[in-house]
């Protein structure tokens, strides 16, 4: 009996075959694993050899950069001499030349502002103050550096506001205005008092049923008829109006599925210790409940930056608008694409990095709520 | 006065929660009466000095303008009240048409986002985090000013087959036109339909008597199409396509589908799409992985468990938010206003009131339909909640 012949030493573990680990185990696995998915592959490689050269061809490759008047474009390219030329139409819009230093010093203003809200190292106290001067504060510096007429700033007429810098400015204003409104009337839809209910029902049912654009052929032809003579409103203002009520309505809805989804012990707890209704709603109900909806909440950001561009149809030259002038320019005819794909990245960017903050919101914030 | 009283005080009338109740009641539906008889009162001083009669007098005067696509009959001497009809019909097809677009690109790329096949599914997200991020008007613009001013007049139109024509002032096709005979191949197609509806039942109380299944999905399939068909060719073939002809400067005859029509369906159905797909996606992953696996395991194949088992669970989750999406599309349709597209907005509540100057008349109406369009749809869509709600003990 020799001791060698006992001792067992089990062998190692093979290494994985190496066809099913790395670059070749993922691409069989993710991209060849049966016929129909080869089959699906070969389409989407054929399909993006479809798309992808010829946009890089045009956008590119062939496209001209630089230059200062249409002749410098070259043939079967992008012209991005054309957004060059009319980029500061498409950010300020008809705003004096010499005037739009404080347009920068607003969006400015509100980066830093806003800046520190992004920051995790910023204690949570500090956030809530910051984002009230934020709400009650700014736009009141906002709206007299843009519009002037004060501390020596010469006026420059809201007609003359334009571009990126009206879109921001109804985004901005439908925005702050549009949720603390979505919230009374979110509170008066759950409201037990039958009155003050069916009021709320009807408001919100009546903006949600038509299309924005009829709410805006409404402020601008119908607004006037309802005010009394001579009161004349600003066309931006009525703008504005409507689609802050508009919004609201959709507001609303987001918000009452937060209030719901809080169960009725809290409103009762709150009760017993002897809270009244707006400290129960304030302090106990909405604070959970907003925060539940804020990915819904942002979700109609989303809708109503978007929407901004209907302005076109009652005439405020908003980006979109200014980059549809630009295209009809008698100069500049024939780059209606190149202006369409230049204001599509524009609001690209703006909505899919609100999507993607909602998302990581809606992640960091999943503290347990859902059972 | 308090020390006075042992017993339990009565808290002031003011604190009184149902007196509150009453009273808030009362200010807002005075606030809210008070407001809407100011702007009546405002409207009609402003009516009165502008010169305008309100009423819907209006609709039976002529219009005086054409409207560059009519489903029924339609001319400048035709009066208000049909410019009404026309592009309340205007609004409902190109909304129908963009509805079944959208849900057959939607549940494609909604499949596809879901496929095993990365690329495949890459590419899916990558078409949804596009289309979906960008204004839907900025791609009717996109598709009716940049991609269909760029196709060829009509000299130069880009054909199929010598039936299919497309040129600058949209797309030409040939349409049928029915003979005399055509009306009994309705009625065999009908005569089916009803075979159908009897076979279905029979098969399924055979099944529940005898355990035996009927290839009932083959047999319908045959007798819809057989029937029809063998109805069609008896009847000596009645009907004929009339192609579109280049007569001058343009095509005559055929059916054509307008440049504003085209992109303003491309925009709708792309855009909605993207929205239709998330939907399906979170619908499907919403059916919990057990109930596959349990009726893989029950011995049902994958495309039965999937037919039996996920779709139907997965559609009680889908059908709620698709509808809305169906109700956002045709909200949306109204956007043809900003290219031309003579639709409700831009014929009614656009050149009617511009020509006649009856606002409140004009906004009014174009926005009752809406409402309509979307209390029928809500109604509907609590009807179906109601009939696929869980039944719970």
């Amino acid at each position: 009996m020799s001791e060698s012949s006992i001792a067992h030493v089990p062998h190692p573990n093979l290494p994985p075959p190496s066809n099913s680990i790395g670059a070749i185990g993922w691409v069989r696995h993710n991209l060849l694993s049966s016929p129909l998915n080869i089959a699906l592959t070969l389409l989407a490689i054929w399909l993006l050899y479809l798309i992808i050269p010829p946009i890089l061809r045009w956008a590119i490759i062939d496209a001209t950069w630089s230059g200062d008047n249409r002749e410098a474009c070259h043939p079967g390219g992008a012209c991005w001499v054309f957004i060059q030329v009319h980029f500061g139409q498409f950010m300020y819009g008809f705003y004096p030349d010499g005037q739009r230093w404080r347009v920068d010093l607003t969006a400015l203003l509100l980066i830093f502002g806003a800046a520190p809200l992004f920051m995790h190292a910023v204690s949570n106290r500090l956030k809530v103050r910051l984002g009230l001067g934020l709400l009650v504060i700014y736009p009141v510096i906002a709206f007299f550096l843009l519009k002037g007429g004060s501390f020596g700033l010469p006026v420059v007429e809201t007609s003359q506001w334009g571009g990126l810098l009206l879109t921001l400015v109804i985004a901005g204003v439908g925005m702050t205005a549009a949720l603390p409104l979505g919230i009374l009337l979110a509170l008066g839809r759950r409201s037990r008092l039958p009155a003050i209910q069916t009021l709320c029902v009807t408001f919100i049912e009546f903006w949600r049923g038509v299309p924005l654009i009829t709410v805006l052929f409404m402020s601008s032809v119908m607004l006037p008829l309802f005010l009394p003579a001579g009161m004349n409103f600003d066309k931006l203002l009525r703008a504005l109006i409507g689609v802050t009520l508009f919004q609201s309505a959709y507001m609303a809805e987001v918000v009452r599925g937060g209030l719901q989804a809080i169960p009725k012990g809290q409103v009762e707890a709150a009760a017993a210790l002897g809270l009244g209704y707006w400290k129960t709603m304030g302090l106990i109900v909405l604070p959970q409940a907003l925060k539940l909806v804020i990915p819904g909440i942002v979700n109609t950001f989303i809708a109503l930056f978007k929407d901004t561009s209907l302005v076109l149809i009652i005439g405020l030259f908003d980006l979109m608008n200014m980059v549809h002038n630009a295209t009809t320019n008698p100069d500049w005819l024939g780059f209606s694409t190149e202006g369409y794909v230049f204001a599509a990245a524009v609001y690209w960017l703006f909505c899919f990095n609100m999507s993607h903050f909602s998302q990581k919101l809606e992640k960091r914030l999943h503290t347990g709520h859902k059972r | 006065m308090a020390e006075h009283a042992p017993a339990p005080v009565k808290p002031p009338f003011w604190n009184d929660p149902q007196v509150r109740a009453i009273a808030f009641q009362v200010i807002a539906l005075v606030v809210t009466v008070a407001f809407g008889l100011y702007i009546f009162h405002n409207t009609q001083l402003n009516l009165r000095r502008l010169g305008i009669a309100s009423g819907f007098d209006f609709l039976s005067s002529p219009s005086g303008f054409d409207i560059i696509q009519t489903l029924i009959p339609y001319s400048p001497t035709s009066n208000y009240g049909q410019v009404f009809w026309v592009a309340l019909l205007n609004t409902l097809l190109v909304s129908a048409l963009g509805i079944v677009l959208a849900t057959l690109l939607g549940f494609i790329v909604g499949i596809a986002r879901l496929s095993k096949n990365w690329l495949v599914a890459k590419l899916a997200l990558i078409y949804i985090e596009t289309f979906r991020n960008i204004p839907l008007l900025l791609q009717i613009f996109f598709w009716y000013f940049a991609v269909l001013r760029a196709v060829p007049a009509p000299r130069q139109s880009l054909s199929l087959g010598d039936a299919v024509f497309l040129n600058i002032r949209g797309l030409y096709m040939p349409a049928p036109q029915f003979q005399p005979g055509f009306g009994w191949v309705l009625v065999a197609l009908a005569i089916a339909i009803g075979l159908v509806w009897w076979l279905k039942r029979w098969a399924w109380q055979r099944q529940m008597a005898t355990g035996q299944a009927f290839p009932i999905l083959r047999t319908s399939l045959a007798l819809l199409l057989g029937l029809p068909l063998v109805v069609f060719w008896l009847a000596g073939s009645p009907l004929h396509w009339q192609l579109p002809e280049l007569r001058g400067f343009n095509f005559q005859g055929g059916w054509v589908v307008i440049p504003e029509m085209a992109s303003l369906l491309l925009a709708l159905s792309v855009y909605t799409a993207t929205f239709i797909a998330e939907i399906v996606r979170s619908g499907i992953q919403a059916v919990s992985h057990g109930q596959t696996e349990a009726s893989l395991s029950l011995g049902l194949n994958s495309s039965l468990t999937l037919r039996l088992v996920v779709l139907p669970q997965a559609l009680r989750v889908i059908i709620p938010p698709l509808t809305n999406q169906y109700l956002n599309l045709t909200k949306n349709s109204s956007l043809a206003a900003a290219i031309g597209y003579p639709d409700l907005v831009a014929a009614f509540a656009g050149t009617t009131l511009n020509q006649t100057g009856q606002a409140i008349e004009c906004i009014a109406i174009t926005m009752a339909v809406y409402l309509t369009i979307s209390l029928l749809i809500s109604l509907g869509m609590n009807w179906y909640n109601r009939r696929v709600a869980l039944v719970e003990r």
